[in-house]
């Protein structure tokens, strides 16, 4: 005997669902966090207070939430835009080391310009090095049909590889040099005063130039995406490939300019990491937070709408924040991943479980009602 | 009973004994944004009987087949199987209680065994293990039962269109069918196919099972069922027996009017200058084998030139090379004088070539995207469609409005997304779109196929008004009436080339047939 429920597949999704089943998630996501809170011997309401507070309300909370936020930004873009037209660029955090890469350089090289020219050229720098790295998936798959997927997430490994041969085995000139405990412990070159991107102070809260750039862009991407021949060529591609050939779109061209513009919009998430936050090549850190990765969970939960994006990227970002705050002797990293993960997991899981009914197994044959009269003639 | 009942027949076994009822709609409505698709639709087939679904794209057919097999709830009205109120919740429901469909597109795994396809999706398996030999036997009995021959052990992928849809028949056998709803079953078949499947559908009756067979092809109807339920625009019209009567009748009551069956009245053409001009092309086909071989070809504005052939002799690939979808190896192709470049299919729409491929849903149109949208495919390059740089939906919706109107197409409204429309909708989207840019030459290839009697009469006017209007025609078609009815001149094609070119006037068809077949 089969199970007395059955799953089946929504015809339609009520506009309700929108709005309910990610809160549900999250209140669902609450209990079963707080299973395991209780289980290791934790208060959950204190630790989701604290969790609130680090991620809100604390000082220098929300600023904090946004260093977070702002690279997640930008590869959630970068996702959610290829994803868009079924291009699937994995890529996005190899193609934001590449921009910082190419950001740290033009900041270096160009250390005396006027600042807003300083600025405008790291932006360019960072985004023509991811656009340059996303080109070879790209050109492989339009060309030779080779699949994006694997080639664009391999490379990711290769500009790691990259980034750490620049700063620790060779003497290039991203490398600080300058002092002796440079030599042995190496860093990148720390970049000059005017290459720190202005942020806008609201009281003790700073909102990055980065974030503001990236929500520009957000919007920008979603008009390009919903009124211009370019978007329309993206929709219908993505909807049917063959349609667009029929209907004389450059296939070939639109996925290596889609994919270029994607790559691009990750290595500006390269050139914020240097302008706005680190100021130095730091091949380590950018690794170990995994933004482009993190981009596409981002993508997905805004279900490709760069609007969405936008919010879905301070909420990750608030997580992320969170997490290292609740960080301590008591609080173990494990536990602080263990709920980001189960957090995640409920809310993806809900975008997906809301595309399908449950219902109660009912016998198909209502016994009770009698024969309508006629029928069995 | 429901009223609309009163009319049909008793279904009674020639015998005279009352036969019990196997299904029964009573007044099922269901309502679509926009459209009520059924409205009050009633209907009811005996155990034993072959009962054909008859009407035009759009009239509803599908949607009852969809209430029935547990896909939709409808709104309003009962359902009765085997004389028992049912309420399906899913197809599985339906299945439980007997109700199997085959649809169009067949539902198989390509990489498994025709067996494992049929066990695949059973609802209770009662062992964890499944005894491949047993499945095999049961499909083999099963197969030898109704005449469907086909091996348990073969791999989908090994087999022809025809005989995966045994296949998918044989599972809806082996899970226990007692109603079996095919849904235009002939479509993919040759002829012969087609035989042996009436053969099969009779012996199923035979062996007391329900067939409902969904079709809009009258000569099909009359030869393989008992009774016919008639549907027009979401209404069941009435149910007639099939026993003495007359294919124009059926197509009357269809179309809800008069209908003369004979052919698309076409004034014989003054052909102009030549427009299209294919000279020595050779081009490979999707396997890397030549598929089109030296083909030299012209045609004269407002002229039609119909392609004649067995499906896969090079039809497909000539409408591809003319309009820049594939390229050619060898020779040349110009349109009013100018050189077509080889692969390019913006140029060719640029040169004016307007295409109504064979393959609607997956090449035509962008069945996500809305009427307007599809509609705008081809000239949302141009000024018409854009204010600024930005794509103007006003002026799309309201070129959609205009298009709509003028052929006609039947949707709640211009935003709606293509696939929901009824394939007949679907074909006037297609032409509207391709004739609005007033072409020089228009490559059709199965113009009609699928389409019901209405829509298919409205397209082959609307092709020979095309044509009289001074544009270059190629009509690919294996419906060698439909070749004869509108062409001027006939190209016969055998294996990528063109044996043979005739004025229709003076080919008949025996001699056509022959050339097909490569015998002369």
């Amino acid at each position: 005997m089969t199970l007395p429920v059955r799953v089946e597949r929504r015809l339609d999704a009520p506009k309700w669902l929108k709005v309910v089943v990610p809160v549900a998630s999250l209140v669902l996501a609450a209990i079963i966090a707080g299973i395991l809170l209780l289980a290791t011997g934790h208060n959950p309401l204190s630790t989701y207070h604290q969790m609130y507070s680090a991620a809100i309300t604390a000082d220098g909370a929300l600023s904090a939430t946004l260093v977070y936020a702002t690279p997640l930004l930008f590869t959630g873009l970068c996702a959610a835009f290829a994803f868009r037209m079924r291009t699937w660029n994995i890529g996005g955090e190899g193609q934001l080391y590449m921009g910082a890469v190419g950001a740290s350089a033009t900041g270096l090289v160009l250390g005396d310009w006027p600042r807003p020219l300083l600025i405008i050229a790291m932006v360019l720098g960072g985004a023509s090095a991811g656009m340059l790295w996303a080109a070879i998936p790209a050109l492989l798959r339009a060309y030779l049909r080779t699949n994006e997927i694997l080639t664009s997430l391999m490379l990711n490994y290769v500009a790691g590889f990259f980034m750490y041969y620049l700063i620790y085995d060779s003497d290039s000139y991203w490398r600080d040099l300058s002092t002796p405990s440079a030599l042995v412990f190496p860093t990148g070159k720390t970049l000059g005063p005017h290459a720190n991107w202005p942020g806008v102070a609201i009281g003790s809260f700073t909102l990055p130039m980065g974030f503001i750039l990236g929500t520009g862009l957000a919007v920008g991407l979603l008009l390009l995406i919903r009124s211009t021949r370019y978007g329309f060529e993206m929709r219908l591609m993505g909807d049917s490939p063959q349609a667009a050939r029929y209907s004389g779109i450059r296939t070939k061209r639109k996925i290596l300019s889609v994919m270029a513009i994607s790559g691009a919009i990750a290595g500006v998430a390269g050139s914020s990491q240097i302008g706005d936050f680190g100021h130095v090549l730091d091949p380590r850190g950018l690794q170990q937070a995994q933004y482009g990765y993190t981009g596409i969970v981002v993508a997905a939960l805004a279900l490709y709408n760069p609007l969405a994006v936008v919010l879905v990227s301070l909420f990750i970002g608030g997580l992320t924040n969170a997490g290292f705050a609740l960080e301590g002797p008591s609080f173990p990293t494990g536990l602080v991943g263990t709920m980001e993960g189960i957090i995640l997991f409920t809310v993806l899981g809900g975008e997906i479980l809301a595309r399908y009914r449950v219902s109660w197994r009912r016998d198909p044959v209502v016994a009770a009602a009698a024969p309508a009269t006629g029928v069995a003639s | 009973m429901g009223a609309a009942l009163a009319s049909g027949v008793p279904p009674s076994a020639p015998g005279g004994a009352p036969r019990a009822l196997a299904v029964s709609a009573v007044e099922m409505t269901k309502r679509f944004p926009g459209v009520v698709a059924n409205d009050r639709v009633s209907f009811e087939a005996a155990e034993g009987e072959v009962h054909a679904l008859l009407g035009e794209n759009g009239a509803g057919k599908t949607t009852l087949c969809n209430l029935l097999m547990g896909l939709y709830r409808p709104d309003h009205g009962k359902l009765f199987v085997g004389g028992k109120p049912v309420r399906f919740h899913s197809p599985r429901d339906a299945q439980d209680a007997g109700v199997f469909m085959v649809h169009q597109h067949l539902r198989l795994v390509e990489s498994m065994t025709v067996a494992e396809n049929v066990v695949l999706g059973r609802s209770t398996p009662r062992q964890l293990r499944f005894s491949r030999r047993a499945v095999e036997r049961t499909v083999a009995e099963a197969a030898d039962r109704f005449g469907m021959s086909v091996d348990p052990r073969a791999r989908i992928w090994q087999l022809s269109l025809g005989e995966r849809q045994r296949v998918e028949i044989l599972k809806a056998l082996c899970s226990g069918a007692r109603i079996l709803i095919l849904d235009e079953p002939t479509t993919v078949l040759t002829p012969q196919e087609t035989d042996q499947l009436f053969a099969s559908v009779r012996d199923m009756a035979k062996a007391g099972r329900t067939v409902i067979f969904i079709s809009h092809k009258l000569p099909e109807v009359l030869a393989v069922a008992d009774c016919v339920t008639i549907m027009r625009l979401g209404h069941s019209v009435t149910t007639v027996p099939t026993a003495g009567t007359k294919a124009d009748h059926l197509a009357a009551l269809m179309v809800g009017r008069e209908v003369s069956l004979d052919a698309t009245t076409k004034a014989a053409a003054e052909p102009g200058a030549a427009v299209l001009q294919l000279t020595g092309v050779y081009a490979h086909g999707d396997l890397g084998a030549e598929a089109l071989r030296d083909v030299t070809l012209e045609v004269r504005a407002g002229e039609i030139l119909g392609i004649a052939g067995v499906s896969g002799n090079g039809q497909r690939e000539l409408a591809e090379v003319i309009t820049g979808l594939r390229p050619t190896t060898r020779g040349a192709i110009n349109i009013a004088g100018a050189r077509l470049p080889a692969g390019d299919p913006r140029a060719a729409i640029d040169l004016g070539v307007a295409y109504v491929p064979e393959d609607r849903m997956g090449t035509g149109i962008s069945p996500n995207l809305s009427i307007a949208e599809n509609l705008m495919l081809k000239s949302y390059r141009g000024k018409t469609m854009t204010s600024g740089p930005v794509l103007s939906s006003r002026k799309a919706i309201a070129n959609a409005k205009v298009m709509i109107e003028r052929f006609d197409v039947r949707a709640p409204g211009p935003r709606t997304l293509v696939r929901q429309l009824s394939g007949g909708n679907i074909q006037k989207v297609l032409l509207a779109r391709e004739l609005s840019s007033q072409p020089s030459v228009l490559v059709a290839a199965s113009p009609t196929r699928g389409l019901d009697v209405g829509a298919t009469q409205y397209v082959r006017q609307v092709l020979a008004g095309t044509a009289a209007s001074g544009v270059a025609v190629v009509m690919i078609s294996e419906d060698l009436d439909e070749i004869f009815e509108l062409s001027d001149r006939i190209a016969v094609f055998y294996n990528g080339r063109v044996v043979g070119i005739l004025r229709s006037s003076e080919a008949d068809r025996q001699q056509v047939g022959l050339m097909m077949a490569g015998a002369v």
